[in-house]
């Protein structure tokens, strides 16, 4: 896809498809299940009847070669780092990350030798989720925020 | 032909290992010679965390050990507290940790069935546990405020009294209930799938169970009658009425059904606490700085996954001067080579699901 990506000016057509494309990036949110801790638990109830996240088009996916947007739910340790850090390389471009929950927002409660102080210093961050753990009315509305991030994204225009 | 094993890494980014667990598969073929589980990948450092805080600062951080079930861990906690400090807990107090720790235990069960269910490949049942887990977190919100992460039981009492819409409310769910759990029981109980894929598989016997101290709904699949609420009753059990029920051959099947009798005998306790509950106050004379005297204590509860307990030593100060958790989730884990030894690899996510682990009270 890099022959037409950010090479034109604005006008009618590149804005047009801008849009479309965003529209289908948005609507097919794939997150991959990263469930480390606590929140995970609620990230699970997200995806479950009462909350029903398909509604959204988010559809949980087990591995990262299929998912476009990685939700890190929970507490993230040293030990974890790497492995964190992999499996975001292993995702497709375009990628997102939702940190949910404080402790992968900024290590949360646990300010000890093994916890790494927030998920950014790993991968980079779209969307915080605050809570302890974040009820799943809080991470809706943090995919929602995405989406609305992603529509704001330029994909033929410079 | 020469052949050799041939090295599996599962995990730790794996959707069937219930968190952050990694297991290192050694492989004849299909069958597993040997496992070693590799943790520490949710490491936080609790225990270390305990000496730096009050008692009560701590409280919160038990909630995060096993955060499917916080109340047990809520319990045990204040338990052994009281211990030390000689802290009588007023009978309107004992009932409400009951209902609420017995409705908890009902709610992790719902979410090991779920999760287990999923690994195995029975989506439906996975939807309609966490409807009714939904209900029961209702309830704990209406209560506490939190939906899972609670820090309601406080040093001598609880934090507040129960709401007067709880108990109707309560009773509402535990009328439903039934219907529920016999709904699972119809889709998985008498399955064709089910049964093949957890009939002999991941066996147990009893005396390895008791010698790798596995204990809780794990070590009960093996035959083994031992619950911490008959074998050394704390709060109100030895008043109550219930069954512990046990299986036979030890292997992940029994387990299951061990764990969904479970489901029934907490909706009995909690009904009967709720026949019962006395009025009266909810906390004891507490004093306001919490500064045990020197000394240590040890106090368990059967949590969901086992036996719970926390070992503290106090120096008389208002810090622990150390806090060691019994976990029973770390203890069973250790069980998982053993019953994994010579099953099929296609086998191990139904070992896995069936010791019902959390792997933040496996790390700490």
């Amino acid at each position: 896809m890099g022959i037409v990506e950010h090479r034109f000016g604005e006008n009618v057509l590149t804005t047009s498809i801008d849009n479309l494309v965003n529209w289908a990036r948005k609507s097919a949110l794939w997150p991959m299940t990263f469930g480390l801790a606590c929140c995970a638990i609620e990230m699970m109830a997200s995806g479950a009847a009462r909350y029903d996240f398909d509604r959204f088009g988010v559809i949980f996916r087990a591995t990262p070669r299929q998912s476009d947007v990685m939700i890190v739910a929970g507490t993230v340790t040293k030990k974890m780092a790497s492995v964190l850090r992999k499996v975001y390389d292993q995702m497709p471009e375009p990628r997102w990350v939702i940190a949910m929950g404080s402790c992968a927002t900024s290590g949360g409660a646990f300010k000890t030798y093994s916890v790494i102080q927030g998920v950014d210093k790993i991968v980079p961050v779209d969307v915080f989720v605050p809570g302890c753990p974040p009820r799943p009315e809080a991470l809706m509305y943090g995919v929602l925020k995405l989406q609305e991030k992603i529509q704001q994204e330029k994909f033929l225009r410079k | 032909m020469e052949t050799k094993e041939l090295i599996l890494n599962m995990g730790p980014q794996h959707p069937s290992t219930h968190g952050v667990l990694r297991l290192i598969l050694s492989l004849n073929g299909e069958t597993i010679v040997h496992s070693v589980p590799d943790i520490g990948y949710l490491h936080r450092g609790i225990e270390k965390l305990a000496e730096n805080r009050t008692y009560l600062q701590f409280l919160p951080i038990t909630d995060r050990l096993d955060y499917i079930a916080a109340f047990p861990n809520n319990l045990a906690y204040c338990q052994t507290v009281e211990k030390l400090m000689g802290l009588e807990v007023p009978p309107r107090a004992q009932y409400i940790r009951v209902i609420l720790t017995e409705l908890n235990r009902i709610s992790s069960h719902l979410v090991w069935l779920a999760t287990h269910a999923l690994d195995i490949g029975a989506m439906t049942v996975f939807l309609y546990c966490f409807r009714e887990r939904e209900t029961i977190l209702d309830l704990f919100e209406m209560a506490t405020g939190a939906r899972m992460t609670f820090s309601f039981f406080r040093f001598g009492g609880v934090a507040d009294d129960l709401p007067r819409e709880f108990i109707p409310k309560a009773r509402e769910f535990l009328e439903a209930f039934p219907a529920c759990i016999a709904d699972y029981e119809a889709l998985l109980t008498k399955n064709r799938i089910w049964l093949a894929r957890t009939r002999n598989v991941a066996v147990i016997s009893a005396e390895d169970g008791i010698n790798l101290g596995m204990s809780g709904p794990s070590l009960r699949g093996s035959g083994v009658k031992w619950d911490i609420r008959r074998a050394a009753p704390y709060a109100i059990y030895d008043q109550l009425d219930f069954e512990i029920p046990v299986g036979q051959n030890g292997d992940v099947y029994d387990r299951y059904l061990v764990r969904v009798e479970e489901m029934r005998q907490s909706s009995r306790i909690v009904r009967q606490c709720l026949d019962r509950i006395p009025e009266g106050e909810i906390r004891a004379q507490v004093p306001r700085a919490i500064k045990p005297p020197a000394g240590e204590a040890y106090s368990c509860v059967e949590s969901p996954k086992g036996e719970l307990g926390f070992y503290i030593v106090s120096d008389g100060s208002e810090r622990p001067y150390r806090l060691k958790v019994r976990a029973p989730s770390f203890v069973n884990l250790e069980s998982l080579p053993v019953m994994m030894k010579g099953g099929l690899v296609a086998d191990v996510i139904a070992a896995i699901g069936s010791i019902d682990i959390v792997l933040g009270e496996v790390d700490r």
